[in-house]
């Protein structure tokens, strides 16, 4: 449970100033000088040190990727790129740090930046996020203003932040895709090796970060990394911030500390599920990407990394999707498939005709209009098309309609059978033929 | 160098080399269908997958990734790959069924069929049935010129075709738009193709979505017989292979030969074939009555004898055209020096080049791999994309991989790189060699500059400026040592250095190009022979007697009194020398038409008639003899030697300096000889060409 005084987001909701004042007034943008003095390693082992695991779904140790970029500067510009793209669905969180706390970012980018030797970093905001994006800009004027950032600012540390609107792909928020995006070519993502912090925008060493990741690094300089890590469980430290939509009593995006059961947060913050807890049907507890878990795994799950392993998903963005007993979910899982097959890049073969062909069958099987055996080759395309492809959209694709046939079989085969005997009933089947 | 082990066997490859590379190094095929060894790595068919041992579980794209890449065991053993475990042969089951889900399957009317990558591969690593019961896709297709037909659903999104085009052809006409399974290929806004080059997108194209529109259900390639040939459109000697059925040449498709083409060839190379169907020569004309009448061997012969017995040996003069093999020119010296005639040549009129200077002074002495090697470029008078457009990829890709500087003077062409332009004539080229140029400097800072002069630049009355001036530059700079000679002449006509090798020019005494054409006007020359020359000013012929040899009843057979059919260079093995002066020789694809015969044996059929037999009866001993004379005309592909030295000694340039502009002498890409002018493609690409340029006038 996290207690008020360990919250690092303590203007989620906008009831307080966003600006520099406000900001200011909650503690930002204070003892950072001191931070950057302190050097590059300084603030990368802090943040080593606190645990603190990529905010963006793939969980990847942050203050270790920022330790990939080169030690020596080979005299190209290392760049900072935060990702912005949130287009998770289910995920609105990166959403609520840029419209009520930007400075949290703004001053992270400083820090994260001294960190790998950038002078410069971008943030690429989604296309949708118009309000998002001014905000985030106005932020950013703020900051140059106050000579916070800018060249010559009081930190002594010449940082210049570029706010990108991108033009709402999901397949944009892969940092590859986004990288090309930025540099105006066309969103698709890149082979690696080389990796982005070998060879990243324009070539030059960079590093992508999620923005909730970026945001979390002022905090945890100003308390030091062993707090963050006596938050949570190890391996998974942290408070984090939860989406949770779908059937609570109340849907909300809130703080709270890394390793709270799925119970108590629903309980705590969404006032339980709609109906109570014997009406759960299924959460899908990590954004549109990962496996859906039935109901009665759920309740005491633990939301981390690896408590989330244990029941077979993933805690990808803590966008926690719950659905009560009255979601048809043959059809929530088909509607997710639709989604893949429209933000595929058409690059890599199996995710371009894979995810139309899943999304096919998905279609046919919601109204019951399908062989039982094909549920199996429907899980056989996914395995095909996991794990075959550049990025990790064919993974995404594939995980939901995994998950629904791991857990939800029987509801496929009943609704096969409901659709054979109704052509029976209407005569559209020939009992002889059917025979 | 790295060690790997792949399926078990440990073998040694450079660190550069990609997994692929290395398994075929190893012996292990891997099936591919974006990759290309020529192209950029797109990564994206996910065909060529592999295990790799200790990576992540899941297969790896062997096209994309480096052999370095790979981190040796916890004990320094080798990186261990697997082509042929379960993982991988599940992984290109997969690849498979998804690339033919949604693919036609329309092989029984697709024009690849028989030659595509897709059945193949399919029949080798694919499954034996589709377990897809959806609708296919379909794609409509798109125009994107005269050359290439799109089936559009049949692509497979591998992209090569846009890599070729953005990378190699340096046009971005091409791209792939849209996303997901509805992503397509097309030419945006569907117009055709600019690049000489964009036939080479059917060859790279691994399915049928990109065919030959001219070739379209015209013939099976298991009917064809495949004939190793040597191209003649330009002076590149581009190595083709002529695709026949019967007695006609169905196709042209290109050879690997890493020194002169790559594997590319222009789309004049590979679309020319229609014309060596039309407007042939196949009988023999004989004028009567001032009317040019079929006729017979024997009454041609007869008819030149008399013309040649009346005449003034020193009134008789021979011209060679552009597509006019070696064999030939050597057998038409070898008679017209027997009737006492000193007059030949096989040049433009004007020309500076003399090959009494020296090979070096009219080839590209480095060869056409010296211009990767080359660390500067000087382009003077010649538009290469007109006039060689394979050779012109070459500049692309040193400009483009190595960041070679380029210069051009002449005309300010869109040659599809970037390049320093410094004027349009002889006053830029000396302004050059004083060194009053920024790219002076650049010349003279390089290793191995390389000057390309174009054969336009070294004809014409500034010629001999041209030709002094830039050997100057050339032995200023250091182009002229002993292990670079970077003195390059870029010829426009298959045949010339042939011709020029041969000595197929005038005898002391005798008559060039330009005294004929003078002489003729004046009625001061008897008889002319014209070797397939069409090039040349032919009305100033109106008052001698005119032979003509060749193909095509072009320009030189209206202004003839006798025409003898010859072969087209499919119908005929004879030598051909390109502008590196390597000797590469075409091979006989099929007959030609009618009566016509091969050239050398006309003009040896002719020489008894005469009374001056040549003292051969066949080729081989027609080329004993010629080789005994030029000796290097018998090694094909046989090494170029030349002596900087003689490059040197054109450098003294005049005092006085003729000022004039350099062009290109082909305005028209596609109609440069008679071959080109008989094709109704070619044509229809011409006027393409001309409306486009209209279109941006307007």
């Amino acid at each position: 449970m996290l207690t008020d005084k360990d919250r690092i987001f303590t203007n989620l909701y906008g009831l307080g100033d966003w600006s520099l004042e406000g900001a200011k007034k909650r503690g930002s943008w204070s003892q950072t000088k001191s931070f950057i003095d302190k050097g590059r390693d300084w603030i990368t082992d802090e943040v080593k040190g606190s645990g603190l695991r990529g905010r963006g779904g793939a969980g990847f140790p942050t203050g270790l990727k920022w330790s990939f970029m080169p030690k020596q500067n080979d005299g190209r510009p290392h760049y900072l790129v935060v990702n912005a793209d949130e287009s998770e669905p289910g995920t609105c969180k990166d959403r609520e740090i840029m419209r009520h706390d930007p400075h949290h970012l703004v001053e992270g980018c400083l820090l994260a930046g001294r960190a790998m030797d950038a002078h410069h970093a971008f943030i690429y905001v989604r296309g949708e996020f118009i309000r998002e994006r001014e905000r985030l800009q106005a932020a950013v004027d703020q900051a140059y203003e106050a000579k916070l950032i800018g060249k010559n600012n009081v930190h002594g540390w010449d940082f210049d932040i570029v706010v990108h609107h991108g033009a709402g792909a999901y397949i944009c928020g892969e940092e590859t895709a986004l990288l090309e995006s930025l540099e105006g070519k066309k969103g698709q993502p890149r082979l690696k090796p080389p990796f982005p912090a070998g060879m990243g925008l324009y070539g030059c060493p960079t590093t992508v970060n999620n923005v909730e990741s970026i945001a979390v690094v002022p905090e945890i300089l100003r308390r030091g990394g062993s707090w963050f890590a006596g938050l949570g469980r190890e391996n998974n430290t942290g408070s984090k911030l939860f989406c949770v939509s779908g059937h609570v009593n109340t849907p909300a995006t809130f703080e709270e500390e890394m390793g709270i059961t799925f119970g108590e947060l629903i309980d705590k913050h969404c006032g339980g599920i709609r109906g109570g807890w014997d009406n759960l049907l299924a959460v899908i507890p990590g954004g549109s990407s990962v496996p859906c878990v039935p109901g009665e795994k759920m309740r005491d799950a633990v939301m981390d990394f690896d408590g989330l392993r244990e029941v077979g998903s993933s805690l990808g963005t803590a966008a926690v999707i719950v659905m009560d007993k009255s979601t048809d979910i043959i059809a929530a899982i088909a509607r997710l498939s639709y989604f893949y097959k429209h933000e595929s890049c058409g690059q890599c073969t199996p995710c371009r005709e894979g995810t139309g062909w899943m999304y096919r069958v998905m279609e046919r099987m919601v109204r019951g209009e399908a062989q039982k055996r094909e549920i199996d080759m429907l899980f056989e395309v996914t395995k095909q098309v996991e794990g075959h492809t550049i990025c990790a959209l064919g993974d995404a694709a594939a995980w939901p309609i995994q998950g629904l046939i791991r857990n939800f079989r029987p509801v496929i085969e009943a609704r096969i059978d409901q659709y054979t005997h109704n052509a029976k009933a209407e005569g559209a089947v020939p009992s002889v033929a059917a025979e | 160098m790295a060690n790997i082990k792949v399926d078990g066997n440990e073998i040694e490859v450079p660190d550069h080399y990609t997994l692929m590379q290395a398994c075929e190094e190893a012996g292990a095929e891997i099936p591919r269908f974006c990759y290309h060894e020529r192209l950029s790595v797109a990564g994206n068919c996910r065909m060529c997958l592999v295990e790799v041992k200790g990576g992540p579980p899941k297969p790896a794209a062997s096209c994309a990734m480096s052999v370095r890449d790979l981190r040796p065991g916890p004990n320094g053993e080798a990186p261990e790959v697997f082509t042929n475990t379960p993982m991988v042969k599940k992984a290109r089951e997969g690849v498979m069924e998804f690339l033919l889900i949604n693919h036609p399957l329309d092989c029984p009317i697709c024009d690849q069929g028989g030659e595509c990558d897709l059945q193949d591969q399919a029949m080798a690593y694919g499954m034996d049935s589709s377990r897809y019961q959806e609708n296919k896709r379909a794609v409509e297709d798109k125009y994107i010129g005269p050359l290439v037909k799109t089936i559009m659903t049949r692509c497979i999104h591998c992209t090569r075709c846009v890599r070729f085009t953005t990378e190699v052809a340096g046009i971005s006409e091409l791209g792939l738009i849209g996303r997901g399974e509805d992503a397509e290929i097309t030419t945006y806004l569907e117009q055709a193709m600019t690049s000489e080059l964009q036939g080479n997108v059917i060859d790279l194209c691994p399915v049928g979505a990109l065919t030959s529109k001219p070739y379209a259900f015209q013939a099976r390639p298991w009917e064809l017989n495949k004939t190793e040939s040597v191209d003649v459109m330009d002076a590149v000697g581009s190595n083709i292979r002529v695709d026949s059925r019967g007695r006609e040449v169905m196709r042209v498709m290109p050879r690997v030969n890493e020194a002169i083409n790559e594997e590319w060839i222009s789309d004049k190379t590979r679309f020319i074939w229609d014309g060596l169907k039309s407007q042939r020569l196949d009988k023999v004309y004989v004028k009567k009555n001032r009317k040019l009448q079929a006729s017979d061997w024997n009454d041609a012969f007869a008819t030149i004898a008399r013309a040649v017995k009346k005449a003034d040996p020193a009134k008789i003069g021979a011209l060679a055209g552009d597509l006019a093999g070696a064999e030939e020119m050597y057998a038409l010296k070898a008679l017209l020096s027997a009737v006492g005639s000193k007059s030949f040549d096989c040049r433009p009129v004007g020309s500076a080049i003399e090959p009494s200077k020296g090979r070096a002074s009219y080839i590209m002495n480095a060869g056409i791999t010296g211009i990767e090697e080359a660390d500067a470029i000087l382009i003077v008078g010649s538009d290469p994309r007109k006039e060689a457009s394979v050779l012109n990829a070459r500049i692309r890709k040193a400009w483009r991989q190595n960041g070679t500087p380029i210069a051009v003077i002449g005309e300010n062409a869109d040659l599809k790189y970037d390049y320093a332009y410094l004027g349009t004539g002889t006053e830029a080229l000396a302004a050059l060699a004083a060194g009053d140029d920024k790219f002076a400097k650049v010349l003279s800072k390089a290793k191995r500059p390389m000057i390309i002069v174009g054969e336009g630049a070294l004809s014409g009355t500034t010629a001999k400026d041209v030709l002094a001036l830039s050997a100057q530059i050339a032995s200023d700079n250091g182009a002229l040592s002993d292990d670079w000679n970077g003195f390059a002449v870029l010829h426009n006509a298959a045949g010339r250095v042939g011709g020029l090798d041969v000595g197929f020019v005038p005898e002391r005494g005798g008559m060039d190009a330009a005294k004929m054409q003078a002489a003729g006007k004046k009625g001061e020359l008897d008889v002319v022979f014209l070797l397939g020359a069409d090039n040349y000013d032919l009305s100033a012929f109106e008052n001698s007697f005119v032979v003509y040899i060749g193909s095509h009843g072009d320009r030189g057979a209206h202004a003839a009194d006798v025409i003898l059919p010859g072969s087209a260079y499919t119908e005929k093995s004879v030598t051909y020398v390109n502008t590196a002066g390597t000797v590469q020789r075409t091979n006989r694809a099929v007959f030609g038409p009618g009566e016509a015969k091969e050239d050398w044996a006309i003009l040896r059929a002719l020489s008894a008639h005469l009374g001056a037999t040549l003292p051969f009866d066949n080729l081989n001993q027609l080329r004993a003899a010629m080789f005994a004379e030029v000796p290097h005309l018998a090694v094909v592909e046989g090494p170029v030697e030349t002596k900087a030295a003689d490059v040197a000694k054109l450098a003294k340039v005049p005092a006085k300096i003729k000022a004039g502009a350099l062009v290109s002498p082909i305005d028209d890409f596609y109609l440069t000889n008679p071959i080109a002018r008989a094709s109704k493609v070619m044509a229809e690409c011409s006027q393409l060409a001309l409306g486009q340029v209209k279109e941006a006038a307007e």
